[in-house]
């Protein structure tokens, strides 16, 4: 008797686990993503698909994702131990970042280097090298701290006011473009805090480029 | 600096309505969307067979709560391993590997969501929905269900009836979890979170090359990653990629979204204390006698109980958040002999729209509470800085996770009053019930896991060549990265120094057992510890009585939880950030 009480108890409470667990799964694990889903779709569809941005009619990157420009009169994002995804393809369909290593998929995040990691020391160093190279009007003791550190992500679509305006005097020799009006599609691209405290002023490195490109006339349509 | 009270001043507003809505869940009192929920809640009763005013003791509990925990594995795991068939999977993801697989079940039923994986490249959307966004919320509602319990032990209304475990779980989903998710996730998505189950997207750049964007049905799980004090992230880098954290109001409703119920917990706790010492003394009391003395403002929003344990954990928060803030702005001193210029605090592996204030915040936030999300890389903190989320995942009660952590403080402060009644040569008591043998050595037993859990499992992979093989940074920075990773698991953080080459046998098998006995055997002893709270009479105060909703016992708290940490941990922060620190600014 109290032994057939004893398994109807385990089996009730056998079949108490599995259904609690099936109709969680559905609800939350089903409904719930579907059901963000479509209202998404229906109420903010541009954020949904990834906030892209396009110029002349096609993708060219999304609002939130940094990107790695390479030519001199682009302005420069932070560096990037995934090289921000981006990649180009030779003959064969293979694919290779822009320093030539070959592309390992689409990732995110950084080499996680210590802040007393040597290699972490050796890689600032040569980065600085190089943008000094090519902003010669630049000290070294002028460069931000940002621009010559990885963001967490990889994907940093922005950087400092600081570091956008000290790109400008490089940037305008290389496309032409006057000093006065980089600085304008500098103000441009900023943002200010939340309410002027929360956060951090930030330059779109997209934004700006667009505009270069635009006011170039690389591209006819002004994505933003 | 001012960014930083701001935002914890809106949170001192904000926690106030939630915790009092918490409250009115798990005391089972009337809530304002009860027409609704109350009938769906009986339709999923009705189905599963639950009877939701049939009480539990502690033990059918904690036995229904690990049945059904382990019945969700068993589920989970099975999906991960066939997770390559087509449905839910444009982007082609292969199975998963069992070991691997093994890590990130146990990792997100135990509400740890330590990622071994890359979630762009090793979860099809179908596994990222079915397994991490259902985990996410039920290890969030089991971790609160066993809290309400342990709250309906200590507070105790009867002798052995803590609650039906089916019917928290079920209420938690409903009333909290899903429609605070839902919407949160809205407005993670009016920020730029994408929320779509289609495939990645590739477009051409400006300069002609090509970009991968990684999306997918993002927002939902990052909301109750959040909320449900999860962590782990939809993509590698976590909440610091911008496709999961795009803005600083996406910033802002992430960090409320995890610091909202547990500090609701606190409140939860004490108002049902209150409820119950209530009961209790009305009975006792004859009729007409005078009503007891008001209490005073924040007694009554926190419950007499709950503010001196609030108060508690949130001196040790800003004590932690100070050190954190105040290491990180001051940049790194090797970077600065390099010749670049510190004046932004230490940048690397932090975005720029976040700045040194908000990260500084997240990465105390996520350690605190638990959540283990990052909007930061904590790998590349500064030693100091880095010290901070270590140590609290090493407290393990500022906050806490959902639920957890209160219970954790409680221990601590069952252990505060027995040192003080040691002091002065009294049993000591704690909510109207004395604390004799059998609560201290279940107390103490649940402090000691925690610590021994992580020195031992550390020990053993520094002195094994398959757990050095997983450490990249050189010098004293490689002990901190395994410390962190085992206090991360036996948190249930699931936060990383990233740096960590952690997909391997041995970090995927160890890590994965201290989760597991990280998360159930302190959780059984709570409630064995409210079980056994729960049998006893209540005492009636005297003089000797040591008050535990004072100011002073607050105090007495933050000391004991440091004195316990300081005791057990330093040696090994010593080794570890701090001689990275003393190397770095010597």
């Amino acid at each position: 008797m109290n032994e057939a009480s004893n398994h109807t108890a385990f089996f009730r409470g056998l079949r108490q686990m599995f259904g609690v667990t099936l109709i969680l799964l559905l609800l939350c694990g089903f409904v719930f993503p579907v059901l963000l889903t479509g209202i998404s779709s229906m109420v903010f569809p541009a954020q949904a698909g990834g906030s892209l941005v396009y110029a002349d009619g096609r993708a060219v990157g999304s609002k939130y994702v940094g990107q790695e420009f390479t030519k001199p009169y682009f302005m420069k994002g932070r560096p990037s131990a995934y090289h921000y995804n981006t990649y180009y393809e030779d003959a064969q369909g293979n694919r290779y970042y822009s320093d030539g290593s070959p592309f390992a998929g689409v990732s995110s995040g950084s080499n996680n280097y210590a802040p007393s990691n040597p290699a972490l020391i050796e890689r600032v160093k040569a980065d600085i090298e190089t943008f000094l190279a090519a902003n010669p009007d630049v000290t070294r003791e002028e460069i931000p701290t940002d621009l010559m550190t990885a963001s967490g992500s990889g994907l940093d679509p922005h950087i400092s006011p600081a570091s956008a305006q000290i790109q400008i005097p490089a940037i305008a020799k290389a496309s032409g473009l006057s000093e006065a009006a980089l600085a304008q599609i500098v103000e441009d691209n900023t943002q200010g805090k939340l309410l002027g405290i929360l956060g951090e002023d930030t330059v779109s490195v997209l934004g700006v480029n667009l505009d270069i490109a635009a006011a170039m006339g690389l591209i006819s349509v002004n994505g933003n | 600096m001012l960014q930083l009270v701001l935002t914890g001043v809106l949170y001192l507003i904000l926690v106030i309505p939630v915790g009092r809505y918490l409250y009115h869940i798990a005391a089972g009192k009337h809530t304002f969307a009860d027409p609704v929920l109350d009938r769906i809640d009986d339709v999923i009763y009705k189905i599963v067979g639950v009877d939701p005013h049939r009480g539990m003791n502690w033990r059918q509990y904690a036995l229904a709560l690990i049945g059904t925990n382990a019945v969700m594995i068993a589920i989970g795991y099975l999906i991960l391993r066939i997770q390559s068939i087509g449905i839910f999977n444009p982007n082609h993801i292969g199975s998963m590997e069992p070991s691997l697989a093994f890590n990130t079940i146990i990792s997100f039923m135990t509400n740890t969501n330590l990622q071994h994986y890359s979630g762009e490249s090793g979860l099809s959307y179908l596994s990222q929905m079915l397994v991490i966004t259902f985990m996410m919320f039920v290890s969030a509602a089991s971790g609160y269900a066993a809290c309400v319990a342990f709250i309906r032990g200590v507070a105790g209304k009867t002798k052995d009836n803590v609650g039906n475990f089916f019917s928290d779980l079920v209420r938690i989903t409903t009333r909290v979890l899903l429609p605070f998710s839902l919407v949160g996730g809205l407005l993670l998505v009016w920020q730029g979170v994408p929320q779509t189950f289609s495939e990645n997207i590739v477009v051409e750049t400006l300069e002609g090359t090509f970009q991968v964007l990684a999306t997918g049905p993002v927002a939902a799980l990052e909301i109750i990653k959040h909320l449900g004090t999860n962590g782990g992230g939809f993509f590698g880098a976590n909440s610091s990629t911008p496709m999961e954290n795009p803005t600083i109001l996406s910033n802002l409703i992430e960090l409320y979204s995890m610091m909202l119920l547990p500090g609701a917990c606190v409140i939860t706790f004490g108002k049902m204390v209150g409820d119950g010492r209530r009961t209790h003394q009305e009975s006792k009391k004859p009729e007409h006698a005078l009503p007891a003395h008001r209490e005073g403002m924040t007694a009554r929003l926190f419950g007499a109980e709950g503010r001196s344990i609030f108060l508690a954990m949130s001196v040790l928060f800003v004590i932690g958040l100070s050190l954190c803030f105040w290491a990180e702005s001051q940049g790194n001193p090797a970077l600065a002999e390099a010749g670049l210029s510190q004046s932004m605090g230490s940048m690397e592996g932090k975005e720029v729209r976040f700045g040194v204030a908000q990260s500084a915040l997240f990465t105390t936030v996520t350690t605190s509470f638990t959540t283990g999300t990052i909007n930061n890389m904590h790998d590349t903190l500064t030693p100091l800085g880095g010290l901070v989320p270590l140590l609290h995942m090493m407290l393990n009660c500022v906050f806490g996770g959902k639920g957890v952590g209160l219970m954790n403080i409680i221990l601590y402060a069952i252990l505060a009053v027995f040192i003080c009644g040691l002091m002065v040569g009294r049993t000591p008591e704690y909510l109207g019930k004395k604390i004799e043998g059998r609560e201290m050595k279940l107390t103490a037993l649940a402090i000691i896991i925690h610590p021994l859990l992580i020195l031992a499992f550390s020990a053993l992979a520094v002195a094994t060549s398959a757990g050095q093989a997983g450490i990249t940074n050189p010098g004293f920075h490689g002990l901190t990265q395994v410390l962190y990773e085992y206090a991360s698991s036996a948190a249930n953080n699931g936060s990383g120094f990233e740096g960590l080459a952690d997909n391997t046998y041995f970090w995927n098998i160890t890590t994965g057992l201290v989760m597991f006995l990280g998360r159930y055997l302190p959780i059984v002893l709570q409630l064995a510890i409210a079980g056994s709270l729960m049998k006893k009479s209540y005492v009636n105060e005297s003089a000797g009585t040591l008050q535990t909703s004072t100011v002073s016992f607050s105090v007495i708290l933050v000391f004991v939880v440091y004195i316990f940490a300081a005791l057990t941990f330093f040696p090994a922060l010593a080794l570890g950030p701090i001689a990275e620190h003393l190397t770095l600014w010597g």
